[in-house]
């Protein structure tokens, strides 16, 4: 099971060179620790997925790794250069997707890769060269003309990884960038990223689609701005302590209902139609289950001990670590 | 079967000449979970904007608990709930200031008060940050605020605009929790959602693409359309194997989730075919997803279109 996970993203890049050394770095606001000594390497040629609650950290490191957030403590080395101190000369080296939709919603399709050439200095052939590309890329050949703020949330996404792409940069950072998007849109873009992987780009990608952690080389998940885990998307499975069950019944919602804070039961949450229940401890946890389901007049018409989701995995790490933070 | 809360028929929606909304018709009971589901631009917010009366229909109608969206949009108000995805939360007010604005809105009488409130705190955990700015919570927090000012006025419908929309997993648990407890309670719920593993929980879904309904059904009956022809292959490097899985002839699609390789056979296809394929490790039945059923109705819809 295991080795298959572990190939999920493919091979991933050996004895490359690191894209991306970070050391003790501490994000301070007033009185509020937002990244509390995080330290990570990502190698060259690696799709790298930050993953913790809403608030855990995310965003701060992604701002601090492309220069537009001064690092309190710490040190972040980003293709070579000093996060602190040549923030200017990294923004060449470097794509950047943020969270909040970044193109012009009121220029042309046109218009903003036009705008985003110039500000790269993407100049003469190679800008047509470019822009051709990332329409061919983004599915909008034949859209150009479009208002950019009228296409669908999956072609904005997409055209907005164009833009962050023009010019050729071997880093590219990705902030949730299929949030809200469809899964038959989640899909193309992450074909997108293998693409630019494939040609040697290293990106760093955060999301909260567990499908999508899947994808990467390795994670890092955060909470409270700390790290909490690190590693391949198998070796993160392993870190699985609870024992997770399986259910199936006629009614999920009150059965969770009825699971929650029972004596011996961790956690109970809904995972499509069927619920998934963390023990403490599985020797008679079947037992303990149909208890409690009993109690609440529920049935209970299959239970099997399964392997935990990743999904599973991050929900039991962060509680382990006291929970998620408010902000 | 009771009487319907919400009759939707030949709802309609165009702006210039673009429609967004085209002749929807379904009917949600009392009680009901009722999702919408469909790819970006399918129409879901402006459906869901037409039933919260904030938008004019260019056509058809819709009423809630009798009350005509169309023709008395203040007339549905006091009834329902909406949530958009862009909730209009005031960051420079306390959780607790942005709760009892919204009671104020709704004339919610004062005594009531300190027990919706503990209720929807017990809920949402937000109850030790009641004294927080609303422009401090992190983004799960938001939205867990954002659904308790929704339901501070015990609406009878609760309409829900992709409300886990860049929500992590925990809070995305959490706000299940809450929806599942209104539902219980017996409030309406219709909800947009782009995870369809929300969907499944819905007692029906009405699944939409580009204004239309493509189906309209509970989750189950919906899922056995592919039952028998879906597969699941592993393989060492999934992306070369799947695109090895699409070129052949015994393949119609195939999608990866995660990891794993999901195929939908031509009818009749032998699935041991697939062994043969290079690069594929195992190939074994597979348990059809929402997601499975809505790829393959998309797609069967886009390759009808081109």
């Amino acid at each position: 099971m295991s080795t298959r996970h572990e190939a999920a993203a493919g091979v991933p890049p050996r004895n490359a060179g690191t894209a991306i050394e970070v050391r003790e770095l501490v994000r301070r606001f007033g009185a509020f620790t937002a990244v509390d000594g995080v330290s990570f390497r990502v190698a060259a040629g690696e799709i790298y997925g930050f993953l913790g609650p809403n608030g855990a950290g995310k965003t701060t490191t992604l701002k601090m790794l492309t220069g537009l957030l001064r690092p309190t403590a710490g040190h972040a080395i980003v293709a070579g250069l000093d996060v602190a101190r040549d923030a200017l000369a990294l923004r060449a080296r470097i794509g950047y997707m943020s969270q909040k939709f970044s193109l012009y919603g009121d220029l042309t399709v046109a218009e903003n890769l036009e705008l985003f050439a110039g500000l790269y200095g993407v100049q003469g052939e190679r800008r047509r060269e470019r822009t051709a590309w990332a329409l061919r890329m983004a599915g909008l050949e034949r859209g150009t003309e479009r208002l950019t703020g009228e296409l669908p949330l999956g072609w904005k996404q997409r055209l907005a990884l164009g833009c962050a792409v023009l010019h050729e940069p071997p880093l590219l950072f990705l902030d949730e960038p299929t949030s809200g998007v469809d899964p038959v849109a989640r899909r193309a873009f992450w074909d997108l990223i293998y693409e630019l992987a494939a040609q040697g780009t290293t990106v760093l990608v955060s999301t909260h689609y567990m499908e999508e952690a899947e994808y990467c080389h390795r994670l890092l998940l955060m909470n409270r701005g700390r790290v909490i885990a690190e590693g391949s998307p198998g070796e993160i499975r392993a870190l699985a302590t609870e024992p997770i069950f399986a259910l199936r019944t006629d009614d999920a919602a009150r059965a969770v209902a009825g699971l929650r804070d029972r004596p011996g039961i961790v956690e109970a949450a809904m995972f499509g139609r069927a619920v998934h229940i963390a023990v403490a401890d599985a020797h008679g946890a079947e037992a303990r289950i149909g208890d409690a389901l009993a109690a609440a007049g529920r049935s209970c018409d299959h239970l099997e001990q399964i392997t935990p989701s990743l999904e599973d995995v991050f929900v039991s790490l962060v509680r382990r670590e006291g929970g998620a933070g408010a902000r | 079967m009771s009487e319907p809360l919400v009759r939707v028929s030949g709802l309609t929606r165009r702006f210039g000449a673009l429609t967004a909304v085209d002749r929807l018709d379904f009917e949600v009971a009392p009680g009901e979970l009722f999702g919408i589901v469909g790819p970006d631009g399918a129409g879901k917010t402006t459906t869901l904007r037409m039933l919260a009366g904030v938008l004019p229909p260019s056509g058809g109608d819709a009423t809630i608990a009798g009350v005509s969206v169309a023709r008395d949009p203040e007339g549905a108000k006091p009834a329902l709930a909406y949530m958009a995805q862009r909730f209009g939360l005031y960051e420079d007010l306390t959780v607790r200031e942005n709760i009892d604005f919204y009671a104020d809105l709704y004339r919610v009488p004062r005594r009531d008060r300190p027990a919706r409130r503990e209720r929807l705190y017990r809920f949402s955990s937000l109850g030790e940050f009641e004294h927080r700015l609303a422009g401090a919570l992190s983004g799960g927090m938001k939205q867990k605020l954002a659904l308790s000012c929704a339901l501070i006025h015990q609406p009878r419908l609760l309409l829900l605009d992709e409300p886990t929309f860049g929500v992590d997993p925990i809070s995305r648990r959490d706000l299940w929790l809450i929806l599942h407890e209104m539902v219980a309670e017996g409030v309406t719920t219709i909800v947009s959602t782009s995870y369809l593993d929300e969907a499944e929980r819905c007692d029906r879904v009405v699944l939409l693409h580009e204004g239309r309904t493509l189906a309209l059904t509970a989750p189950a009956p919906l899922q056995q359309r592919l039952a028998g022809r879906l597969v699941i292959a592993s393989a060492e490097q999934p992306r070369v194997v799947r695109d090895r899985l699409r070129a052949h002839p015994a393949v119609r699609r195939a999608a990866l989730f995660g990891t794993a390789i999901h195929v939908v056979l031509e009818e009749g296809a032998d699935p041991d075919l697939l062994r043969a394929i290079e690069g594929v490790s195992d190939v074994a039945w597979g348990e059809p997803s929402l997601e499975d059923v809505f790829i393959d109705l998309v797609a069967a819809e886009a390759a009808e279109a081109a």
